[in-house]
């Protein structure tokens, strides 16, 4: 009887710590998809693999949030760490469906500006919103470089088009209207749209998608249009006749954080770490046009002033740009400015 | 019903009824179950039972300019596919030889490619740098390019295009079924062409006009695809509605709740036309 007793407690013993030693083997991955999750494969999660030794199993999803909130109320979540708008992270964290991030692992994150972090995430690659025009409407040196010159349909006459959604939107409307850079949070979301109401006869399209944006310029639909940077470098490698400014850009950064209750919790933070580290991070810039999320991946000396002057959060491009604030989208009055954007852009 | 069934007869049902299982056990797994666990979703609030969802129907402005713009497109689209659609038809039907097959190739060839496919060439022809546009500029007829593209107008053009198919094969088969000889006695009665036409073909076919213009209808309401990728962000459909509400509210109950309504619409337009005529008849079982 005892026999058994310490045969059968030896198995769980065994069972008990192979099983955790096999699962510290591997976490799920979730970003969204395409080039840029292909790009992400080779710049971030193998080196981060390799340098913790936690195997990496991929998913994508376009749009992660509704898959999140099914995982956690089924009650048994199989994604671990997920890459996703800011926004999502902290209303997800708010929610309790996001771990908060155990910083005691992470000292590049916590090495981080604070501005680029919060409770539940962090950020892990930029980009921006800018302005950007096609050479064949405009001479060089008569282009338009500011939202005031987007709105400015005398002195720059032209179809214009906008993303078909308040992110980014609203601030360039304020940063038209005169308000300052830092000024901009929390927005003041009624001048907005009254600035907006101003430029809407103006707008040929309200873009969805971002290959969209790029195209509708490179085919002369329009002639400037806010676009994603590296949509609009992608067709200009292509050759087509486009440009665009960093100048009032609005900067924007997806963000790491980790599902409530996530299968493989521990791993996951260290993974975090792994990624975000400025040696991995600045990887980035080699695959794809989006910047690290951490800035001390600029003082690595892997990314070339050349490429950092390319990058839409490189020190010199940065100072030019207004951060977004995924804490101000996040909050009630960010929601209610999102909910006001259909009824405007369809009347 | 007095008169017992013989045991062929009982076989024979048996049987109907096993090869039927499949099919009903498919219909109700992937259609009516979905289609309930829809409708509990759209009565769920956060604490229970709710109202919430429907609720915005009233408060939300969206909801009705959406759904005021989708049937406008949709009237739109089914008169202009029935005033197309007709003439293509009745000449298919009436020609000899390889004319029906070939016209009718000519209809479905296109049924067959991508909507996604076909959305995308209506982008290229239409758009400002378009063949449309500067086709009619070199002629002259224009000095700024026509906006064809990005609007509602665009998206009515595309969706005709794409639904044109699902007008001309029921007008075609109710066309075929019309005997050649109520014609010829018209005519031999003194009646002229036009008088034949409108007091004994065009009643004929009434059955095919009802049936594509119910079909063409109802794809019109779901249509996201079109509306989407040439609409220019200004057409709003309730496809679309459906879409927004799962971003904005995070919530499927929100999402269910316009999809329920659209479907008693659509089921409310079906017994409309089946009082105009038999249903079976628009599915052209008959």
């Amino acid at each position: 009887m005892k026999t058994m007793k310490t045969m059968f407690s030896t198995t769980a013993f065994c069972a008990l710590t192979f099983g955790t030693a096999a699962m510290a083997q591997e976490i799920t991955f979730v970003s969204q998809g395409g080039a840029y999750q292909e790009a992400q494969t080779k710049a971030i999660l193998e080196p981060a693999s390799e340098l913790t030794g936690i195997t990496v199993r991929q998913d994508s999803s376009p749009d992660a949030w509704p898959q999140v909130r099914t995982q956690i109320e089924t009650g048994a979540p199989i994604w671990d760490v997920i890459d996703t708008p800011t926004k999502d992270c902290i209303r997800g964290g708010e929610q309790g469906m996001i771990e908060p991030l155990d910083l005691s692992v992470m000292p590049s994150v916590a090495a981080m500006p604070e501005d680029l972090r919060n409770e539940y995430s962090v950020a892990y690659e930029f980009y921006s919103s800018v302005l950007a025009h096609s050479t064949e409407a405009f001479e060089e040196g008569e282009a338009p470089q500011s939202w005031a010159d987007f709105w400015d349909v005398e002195k720059f006459p032209g179809m214009r088009a906008l993303r078909n959604h308040p992110l980014a939107t609203l601030e360039a409307a304020l940063m038209a209207d005169g308000v300052a850079p830092a000024d901009l949070y929390p927005l003041d979301v009624d001048r907005a749209y009254a600035k907006l109401e101003e430029i809407k006869p103006h707008i040929a399209v309200w873009w969805t998608s971002g290959a969209q944006s790029a195209q509708l310029l490179a085919d002369g639909e329009v002639d400037m249009t806010m676009a994603w940077n590296g949509r609009v470098s992608a067709v200009m490698e292509e050759g087509a006749p486009v440009d665009f400014t960093y100048n009032q850009g609005i900067l924007q950064y997806t963000s790491l954080c980790v599902l409530k209750g996530a299968p493989n919790l521990s791993d996951a933070m260290k993974f975090i770490e792994a990624a975000m580290s400025p040696e991995i991070q600045a990887n980035f810039p080699s695959y794809i046009d989006y910047g690290p999320g951490n800035p001390a991946a600029y003082d690595t000396g892997k990314i070339s002033a050349e490429r950092a002057a390319e990058l839409p959060n490189s020190p010199e491009n940065a100072s030019l740009q207004v951060l977004n604030s995924a804490a101000w989208w996040s909050s009630p009055e960010g929601e209610a400015a999102q909910d006001r954007w259909a009824s405007f852009v369809q009347q | 019903m007095s008169h017992s069934i013989t045991p062929e007869e009982r076989r024979e049902r048996r049987l109907i009824l096993a090869l039927l299982t499949p099919a009903l056990a498919v219909i109700g797994l992937l259609l009516i179950a979905p289609l309930i666990w829809m409708t509990w979703q759209s009565f769920q609030g956060p604490d229970g039972f709710s109202l919430m969802h429907y609720r915005r129907f009233f408060t939300d402005s969206v909801y009705l300019s959406s759904f005021t713009q989708t049937f406008r497109i949709a009237l739109v689209v089914t008169v202009g596919a029935l005033l197309i659609g007709y003439p293509i038809a009745y000449v298919a039907a009436k020609s000899q030889g390889i004319w029906p097959a070939l016209i009718l190739g000519m209809v479905l060839v296109p049924f067959w490619t991508s909507v996604l496919v076909r959305a995308y060439a209506w982008l290229i022809l239409l758009q400002r740098r378009g063949i449309v546009n500067s086709t009619l500029r070199d002629m002259g007829l224009i000095d700024q390019p026509l906006l064809l593209v990005n609007n509602e107008f665009g998206t009515t053009m595309a969706t005709l295009h794409i639904l044109l198919p699902f007008m001309v094969l029921p007008l075609y088969a109710a066309m075929k079924k019309i005997p050649g000889e109520l014609e010829t006695a018209g005519a031999s009665l003194g009646g002229n062409g036009w008088l034949v036409f409108r007091s004994i073909y065009l009643p004929l076919s009434l059955p095919g006009m009802i049936a594509g213009s119910v079909l063409v209808f109802v794809l019109t309401l779901g249509f996201y695809i079109t509306p989407e990728l040439l609409g220019g962000g200004r057409t709003f459909l309730v496809s679309m509605l459906v879409s927004r509400n799962i971003e904005l509210y995070n919530e499927w109950g929100a999402a269910s709740s316009i999809s329920v309504v659209l479907l008693l619409v659509v089921f409310g337009i079906f017994r409309l036309a089946s009082l105009l005529i038999p249903f079976e008849r628009i599915m052209g079982a008959k």
